[in-house]
């Protein structure tokens, strides 16, 4: 068991009679990965917006290391570093008088801040550009720039917001290696966002908010295990199956029909093919492919928030 | 052809859907429209010149001209010492001060037929409100020339009876044509008599008896109040406030915008998000705001001074406070602009508009005498006029620290109204 770095209790939050959130909890230890997840609107920027001191909750109490935001909302905010989901840049200063700039908000020293601020331009591979403008920059170096102004003052807990929203997969897989970096260093980590591959590589632990309310949170195992099947059996087929065909067959968690097409619900792949394959055969289906896979968080993701669309009417913070 | 039309109705489409820019595109140019036709319409005469009268004279027909110009709406009237006119037109209290010399009535009743021994009358003005010197002078003219020749005609001076006894005397005339002239003179004094009330001004002369024509029966001796005797006015000065005002309150709403731009970027939450007050927050946008305001002013002023010759001939301590004064004002001022705005593209046409108002109301375009009555009332709530009639009072006029005191007040007073009013509509939280 980590200690836990930032622990978040019962926040609430209303905006007239429209609630955005409900009763969120959440803790994040020291070194740990906490994905948080959730559709548009669910409620996630008014918790991220919570928990950095950005929105006063309606009721709930957020701690970081000791500090309490409601005791002493500086001494909190000095722990955290926000990464926002905008890129929160100056575009006409250059990339270390940006840099410089927000250490300077922090109250750093001024030769520590210098020291401090190339130290993590550098981390974010950024060194090189220090005299330049992030007006010159391309997205992933912004959006790396935006992850350095957020280190500079060696915070505790670091909160990002969709901190990869428009990057290429070099810079994303850039930002991943610094994160996984901090992680190392002891840093608590809450990552908010919609691509369920960066939280699966990322998070440790995932909490799934929906309508201002946290509906799943967990390991990713211990998530999977909440689904109807852990893994799945794609075949490629001539015909339109007949369902009465996989009558009895053992362990079928679930039967997904597309023409030419059914992907099953196993909880064993091993174990339960053969018996998949046999019944098919015995009826006289061809089958022409097979493609074997695990449920992945984005199965449980649409399994515990639906497939419907989502409009997003989230006041962001 | 299709595209064409369908870019064009995009374009239509996107600007009117902007109702704030519509509005604006559509009242900005009807209230500068209708506030400048206002001024300048022939049923909206200039009101309430102020204009000092002192009445060296103590004669009848002095009191008679300084009642007619009392009457007349144009004016403002207020009898002063010589040394308080002069002291009130160099403040900028007063437009113009008139000095009617003593023996005036005796001697401009003479002097229209001619006579070479004019009284003098001294009118000092305010040069930086040079608009207002004709109207002075044509309306001064006027009651002057409507009393001396009601006075002379009405029989009320003798300067008729003179007259006639000078041409009877006269050997240089023909004595058929004396006794002519003196039959002229009987019946002037005729006809006079019954209608002794009605006056007749310059557009009435005829023949006098020595040149032939009426003339105007003073001299004006027009002295411009300056700081020094031997400082001319330098217009400039003037302009160099005016503008100065203007584009730094303009300045003043881009910070706004600018302000807008970072809520919008996300950069203002992320500010928020450290650990800082909000005075600290605000205080330093006032601070950064008013510090550019500051040295964007003395830019101006140095140009002024270097190029045009605009010297501050009163207090550089006071000139020194006013800019401080007017720095802060602009930098509350774009605070409440970013307090009040939603967008930066809705709040950029309005606060424009609120600044080419106060500048127009502080008269840094037209002088504020060619107001109405009512809008000249008004613009002493307009924060701008006192900037410009602080750098005024701090630059040409040369006045002293003291007549700084109250611009920088009000100024001052101002911006805490705004930066107040600021503070408590200003959203904290997106």
């Amino acid at each position: 068991m980590r200690d836990v770095m930032l622990d978040v209790k019962g926040l609430r939050k209303a905006y007239g009679t429209r609630t955005a959130v409900a009763d969120v909890s959440l803790h994040v230890g020291a070194g740990e990965v906490l994905g948080l997840l959730g559709p548009n609107g669910a409620g996630k920027s008014t918790t991220v917006g919570m928990i950095s001191g950005l929105t006063a909750p309606d009721a709930g109490s957020v701690t970081v290391g000791g500090a309490t935001l409601a005791a002493d909302a500086f001494a909190f905010k000095r722990r955290i570093g926000l990464v926002p989901q905008d890129l929160a840049l100056f575009e006409d200063l250059p990339a270390l008088a940006n840099i410089e700039l927000f250490g300077a908000l922090y109250d750093l020293p001024k030769t520590a801040l210098k020291k401090r601020a190339m130290e993590v331009l550098d981390m974010v591979g950024l060194a090189d550009r220090a005299k330049d403008k992030p007006a010159t920059f391309s997205g992933g170096m912004k959006r790396r720039l935006n992850i350095a102004c957020a280190l500079v003052h060696d915070p505790d807990v670091l909160l990002l917001d969709e901190p990869t929203a428009g990057v290429d997969p070099q810079s994303r897989n850039a930002i991943f290696d610094n994160l996984e970096a901090l992680k190392r260093a002891g840093k608590a980590l809450v990552y908010t966002t919609h691509y369920m591959e960066e939280a699966e590589r990322l998070a440790d632990r995932i909490v799934i908010i929906d309508h201002g309310r946290v509906v799943a949170s967990g390991t990713q195992a211990e998530l999977y295990r909440r689904l109807p099947a852990a893994q799945t059996l794609q075949l490629d087929i001539d015909d339109a199956l007949d369902a009465a065909v996989l009558d009895g067959v053992p362990n079928l968690k679930a039967i997904k029909r597309e023409p030419g097409r059914i992907t099953l619900g196993l909880d064993d792949l091993a174990r339960d093919t053969p018996a998949v394959l046999q019944a098919l055969a015995a009826r006289g289906v061809i089958v022409r492919h097979i493609t074997s896979g695990r449920a992945n968080l984005e199965d449980m993701f649409l399994a515990l928030t639906g497939r419907q669309l989502r409009d997003s009417t989230e006041t962001t913070t | 052809m299709n595209a064409f039309i369908a870019l064009v109705r995009k374009d239509l489409v996107l600007y009117f859907s902007n109702r704030r820019s519509v509005i604006m595109a559509i009242v900005a140019p009807i209230l500068i429209a209708a506030f400048f036709g206002s001024l300048f319409g022939k049923d909206n005469a200039p009101a309430n010149i102020p204009v000092g009268v002192t009445d060296l004279d103590k004669s009848e027909l002095s009191a008679k001209i300084v009642a007619a110009l009392r009457a007349d709406t144009v004016l403002a009237i207020s009898e002063t010492t010589e040394a308080d006119g002069a002291a009130q037109v160099k403040a900028g209290k007063l437009r113009a001060a008139i000095v009617l010399p003593a023996d005036f009535g005796a001697k401009a009743g003479r002097a229209l037929f001619g006579g070479n021994d004019k009284p003098e009358i001294t009118l000092r003005f305010d040069p930086s409100q040079n608009m207002a010197l004709p109207m002075v002078r044509g309306l001064l003219a006027q009651h002057v020339m409507e009393n001396v020749s009601q006075s002379v005609f009405s029989g009320q001076v003798p300067v008729m009876a003179e007259l006639r006894e000078q041409a009877l005397k006269n050997e240089f005339i023909a004595p058929e044509r004396r006794q002519e002239l003196a039959a002229m003179f009987d019946s002037i004094a005729k006809v006079t008599q019954p209608a002794s009330g009605a006056g007749s001004g310059a557009g009435s002369a005829a023949g006098s008896a020595s040149t032939g024509t009426f003339s105007v029966p003073f001299t004006t001796r027009e002295l411009e109040a300056s700081s020094k005797p031997d400082v001319k006015y330098n217009s400039y000065a003037h302009s160099f406030a005016g503008m100065g005002v203007q584009f730094i309150l303009l300045m003043g709403v881009d910070m706004a915008i600018g302000l807008l731009t970072m809520r919008r970027l996300g950069l203002w939450k992320r500010l928020r998000a450290a650990p800082l007050s909000r005075t600290k927050l605000l205080g330093s946008r006032i601070a950064s705001t008013a510090l550019i305001a500051l040295i964007v002013f003395a830019v101006i002023y140095a140009v002024a001074v270097a190029a045009f010759g605009v010297r501050i001939e009163g207090s550089v301590i006071g000139f020194v406070a006013v800019l401080i004064a007017f720095a802060l004002l602009t930098a509350s001022f774009g605070l409440l602009v970013a307090a009040l705005g939603k967008t930066s593209e809705a709040t950029r046409g309005l606060a424009i508009l609120a600044t080419l108002l106060l500048v127009m109301l502080g008269g840094a375009w037209v002088p504020s005498f060619i107001f109405p009555a009512w809008l000249q009332t008004i613009s002493l709530f307009v924060p701008t006029r006192w900037a410009i009639d602080g750098l005024d009072a701090m630059t040409w006029r040369g006045l002293p620290l003291d007549a700084a005191v109250l611009p920088v007040g009000v100024m001052l007073a101002f911006t805490a109204v705004f930066a107040l009013l600021a503070v408590w509509r200003f959203e904290w939280e997106e």
